[in-house]
């Protein structure tokens, strides 16, 4: 097969998502491992006081990094806080944004909400928007066709993974669609994942958002100074390399069509201050299996399962040992993808779901 | 008992504040024990996408379902935000007997 012919569409408004829903790939039932109710019910309980305290560290590491950053702005000295204040503000609220959006990281619901708003446009993601988008990305994970948030199509896009090491070109795209939605508008796309419900929110959310960043460019005229975009909209870029580097590892390089997580989703282990900063996203198979477990919980979760699921990867750095040579090799083979292996007494992968993809 | 009540299993198959799952006719319902004994009814799959709402996580009144985490009120049935938007029907529930029953129309 050549390279033209093995390139799919990834759009969900294609060829392919009619595909996906004739292969009984949307909306389908997905492998689930075993485990009892009472257990699950233990891992799923709400828990205000770890968000609580991981939020207080969050927001004093904020003022101080931002503090410091202030007093030494004008010389070097400044560089390495502006650093610490960037990955806090575009790369660490990619878990923020996550956890809170599926609710589950404070029990109190208007603290998630909160989080929720102040995470999205800090990594300029619209809160309806990406609501919807990442509840498809649940319902058809690397389904193609159907979940809007695979990071790179086969064969991979390295160029726009490369200018998304500083948040390029999702900083643009965000730009170009939140004019649009402020304007009244929707892509075809967001058509087919929010509902005409919700739909005013997403147009208001986009006008507070532009007149924010408007605000924002005012204050640097009126002070003759880049300063208060190095504190809004600017971490986003400079700061969203580390969300980049912990996002790949999630999915990239595995099966696509296949109902089976284990075989999509990567756990990766993480030391201490990145799964602070990554608020345990890398239980990323345990995750998507059991989407009702906080964050806090993931690691019990982890134990739990972890018989039933394929070995995690010891770092990010052997994680990235398998990604980087399979994206090299798919830039030549678009069909191939790194095939995980189930523990032998593992459950099986639903009947079809692999065959599906071929 | 009258025809509409149906016996749906003994009561205390259901742990306090959880929900188990009833099927009646081929059709999915959830049934709810709360923490202070109290008995509720609704259907058994979410309103916003397939998944069924017994294998979810019971929160004082409020079911969430497993799949994406929208929440209800079991209740009312009122849904409590995206992506659930549209409420689940509810149904009567008695207990007599130490068993549930549940009145379908």
């Amino acid at each position: 097969m050549s390279v033209e012919t093995a390139i799919r569409d990834y759009s969900l408004v294609g060829p392919e998502a009619e595909r996906a829903v004739a292969a009984g790939l949307a909306s389908a039932r997905w492998y689930t491992p075993p485990i009892t109710r009472a257990e699950l019910k233990e891992l799923m309980r709400r828990d205000d006081g770890p968000a609580i305290r991981d939020t207080l560290i969050w927001f004093a590491a904020f003022i101080v990094s931002g503090g410091l950053g202030y007093y030494f702005w004008g010389s070097w000295a400044a560089v390495p806080f502006f650093v610490v204040y960037g990955v806090l503000y575009g790369s660490s609220t990619d878990s923020r944004w996550h956890e809170c959006g599926h609710r589950t990281a404070f029990k109190t619901q208007w603290m998630n909400d909160a989080v929720y708003q102040i995470a999205c446009f800090m990594i300029m993601r619209e809160p309806e928007i990406w609501r919807w988008s990442h509840t498809r990305h649940h319902t058809d994970t690397i389904i193609v066709g159907r979940d809007p948030e695979i990071i790179s199509p086969r064969p991979p896009d390295v160029l726009s993974l490369l200018l998304n090491l500083f948040a390029l070109k999702n900083t643009f795209a965000f730009f170009r669609k939140v004019f649009l939605h402020a304007s009244g508008g929707l892509t075809d796309e967001e058509m087919t994942f929010v509902p005409e419900s919700e739909r005013p929110k997403v147009h208001f959310v986009a006008g507070v958002y532009l007149t924010i960043f408007a605000l924002v460019i005012v204050a640097c005229f009126a002070f003759g100074s880049i300063l208060p975009a190095m504190y809004i909209g600017l971490p986003t870029l400079y700061g969203g390399w580390l969300a980049l580097y912990f996002g790949v590892t999630q999915h990239l390089g595995l099966a696509e069509d296949v109902l089976d997580h284990r075989l999509n989703s990567r756990t990766v282990y993480m030391n201490p201050i990145f799964r602070f900063l990554y608020w345990n996203m890398n239980y990323h198979v345990e995750h998507h299996l059991f989407p009702t477990v906080p964050y806090h919980a993931l690691p019990r979760l982890h134990e739990a399962i972890k018989a039933d699921c394929p070995p995690p990867y010891p770092s990010t750095i052997a994680a990235y040992r398998e990604i980087i040579p399979a994206i090299l090799r798919q830039l030549k083979d678009p069909t191939y993808f790194v095939r995980r292996e189930l523990p032998r007494a593992a459950g099986p992968t639903p009947v079809g779901a692999v065959a599906a993809k071929a | 008992m009258n025809e509409n009540w149906i016996d749906a299993g003994a009561a205390d198959r259901i742990s306090p504040e959880d929900v188990a799952p009833f099927e009646h006719e081929g059709r999915q319902y959830a049934l709810y024990r709360t923490a202070d004994d109290r008995y509720f009814a609704t259907d058994g799959v979410c309103t916003h996408e397939y998944a069924e709402l017994a294998d979810g996580f019971v929160m004082g009144t409020i079911i969430e379902c497993p799949m994406h985490n929208g929440r209800f009120d079991f209740t009312t049935g009122e849904a409590k935000g995206a992506p659930a938007c549209v409420n689940l029907a509810t149904y009567p529930v008695k207990v007599e007997g130490g068993r549930i029953f549940v009145k379908l129309s």
